[in-house]
């Protein structure tokens, strides 16, 4: 073993090599299963191998001990290579209770691992998961490899001299679990040490108990006779450089701070509490340090009017929100688009309509995105398509909303937030510039033009309160081009309008050609936008390497679209686009295209799995096919 | 104050090219008037003070003014100023709203500019009706009042616009009158020394759809009998001879007292902690009592946008972190 260390050295039971494997922890949302995903996340990411996650949560804090809508999972997927999802089906799943197990075993894979915790298998546990029978007994788990491990007492054993309570020994559990795991995929117990370490740096004896939960798992594994094989998983090939693990919603966070900092401007994040955004609060209210004014408004509308107030002063005004904050944006945002300032909303998606289910995962904000509004109000929309992603986006969208005095809807999803994948850091000095240029000071006597415009782009001038010979007036009533002056005259307004629209339809001017996976003619492209690009990428990838003419590209810029889209579609005999909402991207340009794009829709809450994709491709594929015989 | 950098302002620099749109005989160029004279006492420099308005007649108010103005959505005025205040502290920022656009739709924003104390003076223009859309009952319209949306009287009860900034915990509560030009004129340079929120309730005479709401206390005549004017270390007296006064008993419940009881009554202190005293003169009947102008609550809280920046600026000096710092925490590998 050329990669053994000090805790993974004294493996002598068999090893074996797996090129990847996905594994899911199942329990109750206070069973640590969060935590648990995100160790083995951390351990794995710094072992080189890519990985890729899916936290799958409920919105209630603490459902009901034990009950079927208290369960919270984490699946990781981990490889040898390069990966685009967290895996269709895991290889292993771990279930601390009967409700993790009714939810979750239909999805194990045939042959997969089932580790078990016995320890809340009594009759009422069982009926808390709606089981009439114990599933144990009654042959439910032909097929499968079960391990059977009662995590409660092992860990009341192993923290026999610990001075916790028995409540509190028994939060410890999943510990035991993760060491079982770590043994059996040869992982590195160092960084969980320190990482726990560090984080309860305040409470030493939680530290010690985790700890020695986790190294008594290990043991276990390594002693006992129920485990005969251990796997290791080679690292990933990966481009050279320094890597983190990053979350969408800290990516995006990331992303626009470094862009405010590029401008060379202050931030403002004027926003209100709702999942899955918050951590974008959270995160950033920790940058003061960077000069990030964060502020916790009343309500979505306050807080979307604060960033604009804040854009209006000379910041970068910022707003973060999912659906039901975006419906409650949508007129401050037309103000914003009226008084042509620049401003970044964020929106990361989430199951809809109404409150929806607030944890899981959708697309189906794209239209609202994009003509959400009243009168002709026309946005920029762009999407993030993975968790790192995220950062370029974020950046990308601070650089229009400042170049053309618009503002820009980002759009991510709960998959893209919560979820995780290695990250390549960006060199800083070498992201792009990002000029901004206030309207300098006016000279006695001259009257300042707030709508005078840059030729090239249309943006107006940005007059910071507070310079002198600026003084100017502007508002949501429709005024003059160039003197701002409110004007009902009819050649005007319709000038106005389609120069706002014009203006955004110039963004497309600094947009490079689509990037395709695969060449720019063939059978069928596959196009998609946002999260769904990892489960396209991968059944497409699949296809091409078994001989098919298929291609795909993932649109990051959805309003204005690409000038190129065009083309690329025409170059393929069939265009099909997955999306996790009714059609919306594919209605938008059958309608500007007049192309036939095939939706496959998908509005279940839940990301699109590669092999569903890979079913549909095929289908596209030999229909394709058909269309040319016929 | 004089000096090149801030010259000796007069009313008419703050005049703008447009024409003014009310209404003839509307309160608001009365009240426009008294803000300009009060801008130009105390020196404002134009680009220096920022004029936020929501939707509304009185929303109007940006446009006459050669300051920077903003006239944005309905109700939601106080949440942008929040914006500029908070990311601007230096700037001097003005709210110009209505009864429907700060107490109807936008009463949140109302409330939680109150509740923060952010560096804002709010004037509220209160005609008691809604005039741009033409003439439906306000949150301020009293009880069974006749209009276009409610034949029959309305239903509803109104607000107390100052009692209302109370409970919210506001710091500066001051109400004057459209045609009291001096006393409004005052009124505002006392807002404009206020630290945090400063709200001015305005009573303003919509002479189109609600003409003669004041009528009772503000028409000459009735004036001294009917107005009590509050001033800070003073007894509460009103009446042409000041032979009347308003005492509180236990319950903070007014009475108007008279002859041998007139040092009976209270003696006002706007400074006061306990806000028993100016709830009580701000909730007390119109038909039974003088109304009370002055200023209710004046009360030194640090404001808002102090405190934001101010931890912004704390952090600044104790952490000093590039962009690749920021992107190079949690745990990093490097792949050769």
């Amino acid at each position: 073993m050329d990669n053994a260390n000090s805790t993974t050295a004294g493996l002598e039971k068999g090893i074996q090599d797996l090129d990847q494997v996905v594994i899911r922890f199942a329990g109750d949302s206070g069973d640590g299963m969060q935590l648990t995903g995100d160790q083995f996340t951390r351990t794995t990411a710094l072992m080189g191998n890519d990985i890729a996650t899916f936290p799958d949560f409920p919105a209630e804090i603490r459902a009901p001990a034990g009950t079927l809508p208290g369960v919270s999972a984490f699946q990781l997927r981990f490889s040898s290579f390069d990966i685009h999802t967290p895996g269709d089906a895991p290889d292993v799943l771990v279930v601390m209770n009967p409700a993790a197990l009714k939810v979750h075993l239909k999805d194990l894979k045939k042959g997969g691992i089932l580790l078990l915790n016995t320890a809340s298998f009594g009759a009422l546990d069982l009926k808390k998961a709606k089981y009439e029978k114990d599933p144990r007994t009654d042959g439910s788990f032909a097929g499968w490899r079960v391990i059977e491990v009662d995590l409660e007492a092992r860990t009341q054993e192993a923290l026999a001299s610990s001075p916790l309570d028995n409540r509190a020994k028994d939060r410890c559990k999943n510990m035991f679990a993760l060491g079982i795991l770590y043994w059996m995929f040869h992982r590195d117990m160092e960084p969980t040490i320190k990482n726990i370490a560090q984080k309860f740096a305040k409470k030493p004896e939680i530290v010690d108990a985790n700890l020695a939960v986790m190294k008594a798992g290990h043991a276990y594994a390594e002693t006992t006779e129920i485990f005969q094989t251990a796997y290791r998983v080679p690292p990933a090939p990966m481009k050279p450089g320094t890597y983190r693990n990053i979350m969408g919603n800290q990516a995006l966070s990331l992303g626009v701070v470094a862009a405010g900092h590029k401008a060379g401007l202050q931030m403002f994040l004027g926003t209100y509490p709702i999942t899955p955004a918050s951590d974008i609060l959270h995160q950033l209210s920790g940058y003061k340090h960077l000069g990030v004014v964060t502020f916790q408004a009343e309500d979505e509308i306050a807080a979307v009017c604060s960033a604009i107030g804040a854009s209006y002063s000379g910041s970068l005004g910022i707003t973060s929100t999912s659906g039901p904050g975006m419906a409650l944006k949508a007129e401050a945002i037309g103000l914003a688009v009226m008084a042509e300032l620049p401003l970044v909303i964020l929106n990361v998606q989430r199951a809809g309509p109404s409150t929806g289910m607030p944890t899981k995962t959708q697309q189906a904000d794209l239209m609202q995105s994009i003509h959400g509004r009243n009168g002709e109000s026309p946005v920029c929309v762009i999407a993030a398509s993975t968790p790192s992603d995220a950062f370029d986006v974020g950046y990308e969208a601070v650089r229009i909303a400042l170049k053309y005095m618009v503002p820009v809807i980002v759009l991510s999803d709960g998959y893209i937030a919560n979820g995780s994948e290695p990250w390549l850091l960006p060199d800083p000095d070498k992201l792009p510039e990002i000029p901004v240029h206030f309207a300098p000071e006016g000279k006695p006597g001259e009257k300042f033009m707030p709508y005078s415009r840059n030729p090239e782009t249309l943006a107006r001038p940005w007059a910071r309160p507070g310079t002198k010979g600026l003084v100017h007036r502007i508002g949501g009533l429709e005024k003059q081009d160039i003197t701002g002056n409110i004007c009902y005259d009819a050649d005007n307004h319709q000038h106005m309008i389609d120069t706002r629209a014009q203006k955004v339809a110039n963004i497309a001017n600094d947009l490079p050609p689509i990037e395709t996976i695969g060449p720019r003619t063939g059978d069928v492209l596959v196009l998609g936008w946002g999260s769904t690009r990892g489960a396209i990428t991968a059944a497409v990838t699949r296809l091409q390497k078994e001989g098919h003419k298929i291609s795909c590209a993932c649109l990051r810029h959805l309003n204005p679209l690409p000038k190129d889209l065009g083309d690329l579609m025409r170059g393929f005999k069939r265009v099909v686009l997955p999306e996790m909402n009714k059609g919306q991207l594919a209605s938008i340009l059958r309608d500007k295209y007049l192309i036939d794009v095939k939706s496959y829709s998908q509005v279940n809450g839940q990301p699109f799995k590669s092999h569903e994709i890979l079913d549909y491709l095929t289908k596209s594929l030999s229909a394709s096919q058909k269309e040319v015989q016929q | 104050m004089t000096s090149v950098d801030r010259p000796v302002m007069q009313k008419k620099d703050y005049k703008t090219d447009q024409d003014v749109r009310w209404c003839p005989g509307c309160g608001d160029y009365s009240i426009l008037n008294a803000v300009q004279g009060a801008f130009a006492k105390l020196g404002k420099q134009l680009h220096e003070t920022v004029i936020i308005s929501g939707i509304g007649c009185s929303s109007r108010f940006p446009y006459y003014m050669e300051t920077y103005g903003f006239h944005t959505i309905h109700g939601r005025a106080p949440a942008i100023a929040t914006g500029v205040k908070a990311s601007n502290p230096n700037l001097d920022v003005w709210v110009v709203t209505g009864d429907g656009d700060a107490m109807s739709i936008g009463g949140n924003h109302f409330i939680h500019a109150m509740r923060r104390n952010v560096g804002l003076k709010i004037l509220m223009f209160n005609n008691r009706i809604y005039g741009l859309t033409k003439g439906q009952f306000s949150p301020c319209s009293e009880q069974g009042k006749v209009t276009k949306s409610s034949p029959l009287g309305s239903v509803d009860y109104p607000f107390a616009p100052i009692a209302l900034a109370l409970g919210a915990g506001g710091t500066f509560l001051a109400r004057s009158i459209d045609i009291l030009g001096a006393h409004l004129e005052d009124t505002i340079c006392k807002a404009s020394a206020h630290t945090g929120t400063a709200y001015v309730e305005i009573y303003q005479n919509c002479n189109i759809f609600n003409d003669g709401a004041y009528k009772g206390f503000t028409d000459k005549d009735v004036r001294d009998e009917r107005v009590l004017h509050l001033q800070h270390g003073q007894p509460l007296l009103f009446g042409a001879k000041k032979d009347k006064g308003i005492a509180f008993d236990g319950n903070f419940r007014p009475y108007i007292v008279t002859g041998a009881d007139l040092s009976k009554a209270f003696v006002w202190d706007e400074t006061a902690e306990t806000p028993a005293p100016a709830m009580a003169l701000a909730t007390m009947s119109e038909a039974e009592f003088p109304v009370p102008i002055g200023v209710f609550r004046r009360r030194e809280k640090p404001a808002f946008e102090t405190g934001l920046q101010g931890q912004v600026t704390v952090a600044k000096s104790k952490k000093k972190e590039t962009i690749k710092d920021l992107l190079m925490q949690g745990e990093i590998w490097d792949v050769k």
